[in-house]
């Protein structure tokens, strides 16, 4: 599998380390609303398809990637450097409500 | 200004660092292996933004235009430079003191400097096959066209973080971790025994 990073190109999967469902919304540190730390710990979209998630080119850069991948082909679709604050493949924002 | 009194540097790499010929070198050396030992070696990084200005300082202290574009470097003689991730490069000079020539120019609002003299290990490869034996280590393209002159890649080997800039034609810098560089070292010698390696 090979994952296009934005700075480097394209590099082997061992390069990459995985960070995460990258649909997660975490709430404010402060936030005392359980239903979205319930959420944000626990809730997953689990799709057999498209899935945004975040990488972290670990082996290269070092920068932290999003990443849409096909979970059933593992097809890279999209890579973008996270802090960008690029919509995710359903069109989420990146949240920090 | 008082005299500096540093440490003499020694080389990680002096018990295995055989200068001669070595492996099947009857047909001629096709690769020559050296540690470089550069007196400074800086990691600097501008926060978002600050990029422009950073490459701005490296071009003013260090006398070093970087050109654009990801992992863009030049190597001019006795120093260096190349960006290795975004908004962060690696300066080389053969001389010490680099790290208190940029002091005074990279302020807490730009970015963050971190002299790396002591925690590098300089490895030079070159020669006519010097792409194969790094194309044996790192699973990247090291053709010209691919990776220009004076560009810079982050990669590793077996989990062992390295920098490398295209130095010449044919001819690799290798930054590793001084803590590894031995054990590369000798992997290194050894992915070059079928070509026939010069040790300088």
């Amino acid at each position: 599998m090979l994952i296009t990073c934005p700075y480097c190109g394209p590099r082997d999967v061992i390069e990459f380390t995985y960070q995460g469902d990258g649909n997660r919304e975490r709430p404010q540190p402060a936030s005392q609303n359980l239903d979205a730390w319930n959420a944000y710990v626990y809730d997953r979209l689990n799709p057999a398809g498209d899935h945004n998630e975040i990488w972290q080119h670990s082996g290269g850069c070092r920068a932290h990637l999003r990443v849409v991948r096909n979970t059933i082909t593992h097809e890279i679709l999209s890579t973008a450097f996270a802090r960008g604050g690029h919509k995710s493949a359903d069109n989420r924002a990146e949240g920090r409500s | 200004m008082a005299e500096q009194h540093l440490p003499e540097r020694q080389s990680p790499l002096e018990p295995e660092y055989h200068p001669g010929s070595h492996g099947n070198f009857e047909h001629g050396v096709d690769v020559i292996l050296s540690e470089t030992r550069p007196g400074s070696i800086l990691q600097l990084a501008a926060w978002p933004g600050e990029e422009k200005r950073l490459i701005e300082i490296i071009r003013k202290v260090a006398g070093l235009a970087l050109p654009d574009g990801a992992g863009g470097g030049v190597s001019s003689g006795a120093r260096a430079v190349f960006g290795f991730a975004p908004g962060k490069f690696t300066v080389v000079d053969e001389a010490e003191g680099l790290a208190q020539a940029f002091a005074g120019s990279i302020t807490p609002a730009i970015g963050t400097l971190t002299d790396l003299s002591h925690g590098r290990t300089a490895i030079r490869i070159a020669g006519p096959k010097a792409e194969w034996v790094m194309a044996k280590f790192f699973a990247i393209d090291f053709a010209l066209p691919a990776f220009p002159l004076g560009a810079g890649r982050s990669t590793n080997h077996h989990d062992v973080f390295a920098q490398i800039q295209r130095s010449g034609a044919d001819q690799f810098d290798i930054y590793v971790f001084r803590s590894f560089a031995r054990s590369f070292w000798k992997a290194l010698c050894h992915a070059s025994e079928e070509v026939g390696y010069e040790v300088q």
